[in-house]
């Protein structure tokens, strides 16, 4: 049985579950504070999470401020979670070499497993990462690379202890609580952890920790918490129905946003389910070797709906109603269900301050 | 099909034909034995062509399926990598990743009459249908062939229509919205010349290929002239990068064009033509 009750890890003991996925292989990932944002990077040990730091963002907004609290993950998110572990904004596919004879090579790199341990991962982050699990593992043709690092990933959630003004997760259902996707499972309290196991290989290292029981109290406080991070959510996404969002083409809305939007596609970078990448070649001075290489891409830009011939949006307008229609709408049809986690990440790093929820709402409102 | 999806096989030139101005046929054989055995494919598919030190482009495959060893691309050279594959002779090698996508319905013509509307410079994908069906015209009862230009100067391959039409079995008609002097064919919209096809629409199974306005026109105007909307296919197109729905630039609404088409069943795609910014 993988999965467990919970059981209490004092605050202090964390490192010890570091130190056991350190000994098991993992390299470690987590949350620190860096240029003013809390980022995933490699982690050392407890001492480099963020603790005592929480955010207030709002469209267009984000700061971070200290506080006297011993909690690591008192915060609701940064600009990017584990979007980078498993679909790097930049990778080489493979590289091609030319002799002198005038043939070809193809050589694609080795991907090898790497195991990656990532800590104090969030609800809505967890649902980001199921939804390109769809796309790219489980469709006609798996992609190799995503599926090297997804499979090297072992994941240690947390459930929110606190939202973002711009979180929006109970409207999407994605959260505050984890309930799946996870080999462990933190509640963070004052005292330290509740914790639990949702794997095989989570149970196992369980197992090696020093628990104590959960008390009542502990777990009845742990259950309080995420609630009331569910109550203080005031932004609400209204249910877009298959297909409606799409009839609303002619809504006067989309002229209001195109306006104020300025297409540099921040939106679509910070998303966690956002999967549009190009691809170029890098071909070596020497003329001997070439890079085929994808990057992340975004359909604000240029190049995005360019074809030999015509562009298909060449407007502000259309860009932002693909972003938007994709995301809420026509995601439904692609993956069953909205490409919209909750995350409120559009909100907080666009330079427009534009509100992805309210013009959704607005626009779906009269439809 | 490589092991990787996203690395190139290595395909040997072993012909590159100039068809007209700005377009030629490249005619590829896949380098590697293993690679040539495995390789099938159906009209209407296509290939990830790779330029060395340029990058890759989505070109439909034109020649016969009998014969995937010999592997044709007809070309419009019109952007970084097509100019490129236009310069290179016998023996170049170039990348090939594909098969991709769903191609013609060309089991579901059988028995049938067959008809091919294109409009446009001469549609690579309607190509490969029209040269399949006219290696097993027995199959088919009637082979028609609509083309339109904006322009009679427009028309290339003026001389294989020519050569079709002589076929006993096949029809061609080609329409130009303007034409200069010696224009023995149809001026005006390819919508009426339509009309003149002798086909048997409840029989029929249609392929249209071109701009989405000319097939949303052509198609609606079949509709209304009895053809069943299932019995009627369009190719479309857009910016295919990945070739296998990953990549999302070919994007159309909630379906990817290089996975879920580029060849869709009319009813499928009709509410996304005409859509502006879809």
């Amino acid at each position: 049985m993988s999965h467990t009750a919970p059981a209490f890890l004092a605050r202090e003991d964390l490192n010890r579950l570091l130190q056991l996925l350190q000994g098991q292989g993992y390299r470690l990932c987590g949350p620190q504070v860096r240029d003013g944002t809390i980022v995933y990077d490699h982690l050392a040990d407890t001492a480099a999470l963020p603790r005592g730091w929480r955010d207030t963002q709002q469209p267009g907004h984000y700061r971070l401020q200290q506080h006297d609290s011993p909690r690591y993950f008192d915060w609701a998110n940064g600009p990017q979670a584990i979007k980078p572990l498993t679909f790097p904004a930049r990778e080489v596919l493979w590289e091609a070499r030319r002799r002198e004879s005038g043939e070809l090579e193809f050589i694609v790199p080795d991907q090898a497993l790497e195991k990656v341990a990532v800590i104090g991962v969030k609800a809505c982050d967890l649902a980001a990462l199921a939804l390109q699990d769809q796309h790219f593992l489980q469709a006609e043709y798996q992609d190799p690379g995503y599926l090297a690092r997804r499979k090297g990933l072992f994941l240690v959630g947390v459930n929110c202890s606190r939202a973002a003004a711009t979180c929006f997760c109970v409207s999407t259902g994605d959260g505050p609580a984890i309930e799946q996707g996870y080999d462990l499972l933190l509640d963070e309290l004052e005292e330290g952890f509740l914790i639990r196991s949702g794997s095989d290989s989570g149970a196992v290292l369980l197992a090696e920790l020093p628990l104590e029981a959960a008390l009542p109290g502990q777990i009845d406080a742990a259950e309080q918490q995420v609630q009331q991070v569910a109550r203080s959510q005031q932004r609400r996404l209204m249910p877009v129905s298959p297909g409606s969002l799409m009839q609303q083409r002619q809504h006067p809305q989309w002229d209001d946003v195109a306006d104020r939007c300025l297409a540099c596609g921040n939106c679509t970078q910070v998303c966690p389910t956002c999967f549009c990448h190009h691809q170029q070649d890098l071909l070596q001075l020497s003329g001997e070797a070439s890079e085929h290489q994808r990057e992340w891409d975004s359909c604000f830009s240029e190049s995005h709906g360019q074809l030999a011939g015509f562009q298909v949006r060449s407007t502000v307008k259309q860009r932002y109603q693909q972003w938007m229609t994709h995301k809420l709408d026509s995601w439904q049809e692609q993956y069953g269900r909205s490409g919209c986690t909750g995350c409120g990440r559009c909100m907080s790093w666009c330079p427009a301050a534009i509100d992805f929820v309210e013009e959704a709402n607005k626009i779906t409102g009269d439809g | 099909m490589n092991s990787h999806v996203f690395a190139p096989m290595r395909a040997t030139v072993l012909d590159n034909i100039r068809e007209s101005e700005g377009i030629f046929t490249l005619r590829l054989q896949l380098s590697d034995p293993q690679h040539r055995a495995s390789y099938q494919f159906m009209p209407g598919q296509f290939n990830m062509l790779y330029l060395y030190g340029v990058g890759e482009v989505p070109i439909s495959i034109v020649s016969d399926p009998q014969d995937p060893g010999v592997i044709d691309h007809t070309i419009r050279s019109v952007g970084r990598v097509t100019r490129g594959l236009a310069k290179l002779e016998a023996g170049a090698e170039v990348g090939l990743r594909g098969p991709f996508g769903q191609g013609w319905p060309m089991a579901l013509a059988r028995n049938k009459d067959l008809l091919i509307v294109t409009g446009g410079l001469g549609c690579a994908p309607v190509v490969a249908a029209i040269n399949f069906a006219l290696k097993r015209k027995a199959y088919y009862e009637t082979i028609n062939i609509v083309q339109g230009v904006k322009h009679s100067d427009d028309l290339i391959w003026r001389r294989q229509y020519e050569a079709w039409q002589a076929l006993e079995g096949v029809e061609v008609f080609l329409a130009a919205d303007q034409s200069g002097p010696g224009w023995p064919f149809h001026t005006g919209l390819i919508t009426e010349l339509l009309g003149q096809v002798t086909v048997d629409l409840k029989n029929t199974l249609a392929m249209v290929c071109g701009p989405e306005g000319m097939m949303h026109a052509v198609a609606e105007s079949l509709l209304q002239q009895g053809l069943s909307a299932y019995s009627l296919y369009l190719s479309m197109e857009r910016n295919m990068q990945c070739a296998v729905g990953h990549c999302g630039h070919c994007q159309m609404g909630a379906d990817f064009i290089c996975k879920d088409g580029p060849v869709f069943a009319y009813p499928d795609i009709r509410d996304r033509l005409l859509l502006a910014g879809v």
